[in-house]
């Protein structure tokens, strides 16, 4: 009898905490999706309704004209092009060099492999800040501002972070395997190829991810290194909206959607990618 | 057998060779960039920082003038000010990812629904989010101020006021940090071992006693590493204020990084702004060297 009263009691605690957890999360969701669907709604909207008091969360009606402008008028397909343009081929040239840097410490001798490691990895003790000024020194002298090169040809010597990461995963590679094959006369290009890069699929795809993201977010590099308009990146088109239509939220709104679509897709698409790649940072950092 | 001996210390020499040469092969691109776009341009920088310079002619050596300048400069202060002001909200990021964490660790039905809105604003661009943010912010239309009337709090002119532009802008920051934050302490928080909770379960410890006493501990390290990454971060805040508020209102929500970035490509003054970099790039070194001093005294590493 009391046994049954007793595990009543913790079921009807369990179910309280239960509860009490959900709505704390569905609080913090809302709280977390309010600006989205504020921004979507605002976009729907025309010029005098986004004004309206109190604010609507429905729009009514629905109002496609934004984006009809960001389209036609704002030549909005320009920055798609342009920005993909500049971000996928630094994405798989910079791939390719962080990953044959990493497979080389991770399994290959050679004499200071150690050191020249540490000095790599010391270069991401280095505020970027530091380094801005004299790149942009560099490119303008070699003429490449207002041109796409300074913000494609960086990226495509790899990055030390980008390293440092696919280096602990090649690293979880057998080295076994690796003298299996040196036995058997593969060279180190072909192990790369056939060994290397099939087995390290998930690292280099997370690497690969967050690079893609990184490039297509980029605001800094586009702002510094591009001056005319019709070689803007999406960011710096989406930015400079600001200027041209000051108060029109709704076309505002519309151009964030816009702009933030792809990111969406490729979160959708990629999540577990995502979570996985950011665990491994922090655990391995 | 000597003979075969010698064969194969002939070949194992030559495989090591051969090792050699496609080892520093292979890290050459990697390396080729760290000398064109990290060692050269850090060794510029510090030249230029001892310069005038516009771009146009060449630099002029000025000695120390600049970091003379640096302490006159009353921007430098306001600036400097209003980078620490912005990274006020590290610990509320800090505080709240962990505790989001923690729920979301829960074997919970629809637990990947939540998680997913807290992540989304971790991908968005920092363009996209201000912008976004913007018109939330809006003083007269703006859905905050909104939301405050219904509480009968009349909400004040967030970006427009010198009072109130850096808080908004703390608060967008901690909206777009929680995510990022969140995925480290979860992976964190399902390392930590089940035994130590069933021990605490037979001494009838509640569950925040288990959170507090038994969690927060155990994540230590990441909480390190995400204070450490925040503050490096923080003091290099720009783009979103840029994009927000333009600097403004009366330079309230420059940073320091937003002052180089003037300095540099609005009045070209190379020299001066480099050495504002180096000023910057000092303060994260020795943030984080302290950062690492300290963290003895609170990291355990079980």
């Amino acid at each position: 009898m009391i046994n049954i009263l007793i595990r009543k009691k913790a079921s009807i605690k369990n179910t309280l905490s239960k509860t009490g957890i959900y709505i704390l999360l569905m609080g913090g969701s809302i709280l977390m999706i309010t600006p989205f669907l504020w921004m979507i709604s605002t976009s729907l909207k025309d010029e005098g309704s986004i004004f309206a008091m109190p604010p609507q969360l429905l729009p009514n009606p629905v109002l496609w004209q934004s984006y009809g402008s960001i389209f036609t008028e704002l030549k909005i397909w320009q920055g798609f092009i342009n920005t993909f343009m500049i971000i996928i081929p630094p994405t798989f040239i910079g791939l390719f060099s962080s990953a044959l840097a990493a497979y080389s410490f991770s399994h290959i001798n050679f004499k200071g492999r150690d050191k020249l490691f540490f000095v790599l990895l010391m270069t991401l003790m280095l505020p970027g800040v530091v380094t801005m000024i004299p790149t942009y020194v560099i490119f303008s002298k070699m003429n490449w501002v207002d041109s796409w090169l300074p913000l494609m040809i960086p990226g495509s010597f790899g990055s030390a972070a980008c390293v440092f990461f696919l280096r602990q995963y090649f690293k979880t590679i057998p080295k076994e395997m690796i003298e299996a094959a040196k036995i058997d006369g593969m060279t180190h290009p072909n192990i790369f190829i056939k060994i290397i890069v099939p087995l390290g699929k998930t690292a280099l795809i997370t690497q690969g991810v967050f690079g893609f993201l990184a490039g297509y977010n980029d605001f800094m590099g586009p702002l510094i290194y591009i001056n005319s308009s019709n070689k803007q990146t999406l960011q710096l088109m989406l930015s400079s909206l600001q200027g041209m239509y000051s108060s029109s939220y709704n076309i505002l709104m519309a151009g964030a959607v816009v702009a933030i679509i792809p990111t969406l897709i490729i979160y959708g698409l990629c999540q577990k990618v995502f979570v996985e790649g950011i665990s491994m940072t922090g655990i391995k950092g | 057998m000597k003979k075969t001996w010698a064969k194969t210390e002939k070949i194992s020499v030559k495989a090591i060779k051969g090792d050699s040469l496609w080892g520093y092969l292979f890290i050459m691109p990697v390396f080729l960039g760290f000398v064109i776009f990290a060692l050269m341009p850090i060794l510029l920088s510090m030249y230029y920082s001892f310069t005038k310079y516009n771009l146009y002619s060449p630099p002029q050596f000025i000695g120390l003038q600049n970091y003379a300048d640096l302490l006159k400069d009353e921007l430098v202060g306001k600036t400097f000010f209003n980078t620490f002001y912005a990274a006020l909200g590290i610990p509320f990021v800090i505080i709240l990812s962990f505790l989001t964490a923690a729920l979301l660790c829960r074997k919970i039905k629809g637990i990947s629904f939540f998680r997913t809105m807290f992540y989304i604003p971790m991908v968005c661009s920092a363009v996209a989010v201000s912008l976004m943010w913007r018109w939330i912010f809006n003083s007269e239309y703006g859905l905050l101020n909104y939301f405050l009337s219904l509480i009968g709090i009349n909400g004040p002119n967030w970006l427009s006021s010198t009072q109130w532009a850096m808080p908004a802008m703390i608060i967008q920051g901690i909206w777009g940090g929680l995510g990022g934050n969140i995925i480290l302490y979860i992976a964190s928080i399902k390392n930590v071992p089940q035994s130590l909770y069933e021990s605490a379960d037979i001494d009838g410890a509640t569950a925040w006693q288990k959170l507090i006493k038994i969690t927060l501990p155990s994540v230590s390290p990441t909480t390190f590493f995400i204070f450490v990454m925040s503050c490096i971060g923080a003091m290099q805040d720009f783009a979103r204020f840029l994009v927000m508020t333009g600097g403004g209102p009366d330079y309230s929500t420059t940073t320091a990084v937003y002052y180089l970035y003037l300095n540099a490509f609005r009045y070209m003054k190379m020299g001066y702004a480099s050495s504002l970099a180096w000023v910057v790039g000092m303060i994260v070194i020795i943030i984080t060297i302290i950062n690492f001093k300290l963290s003895d005294k609170w990291v355990n590493y079980d």
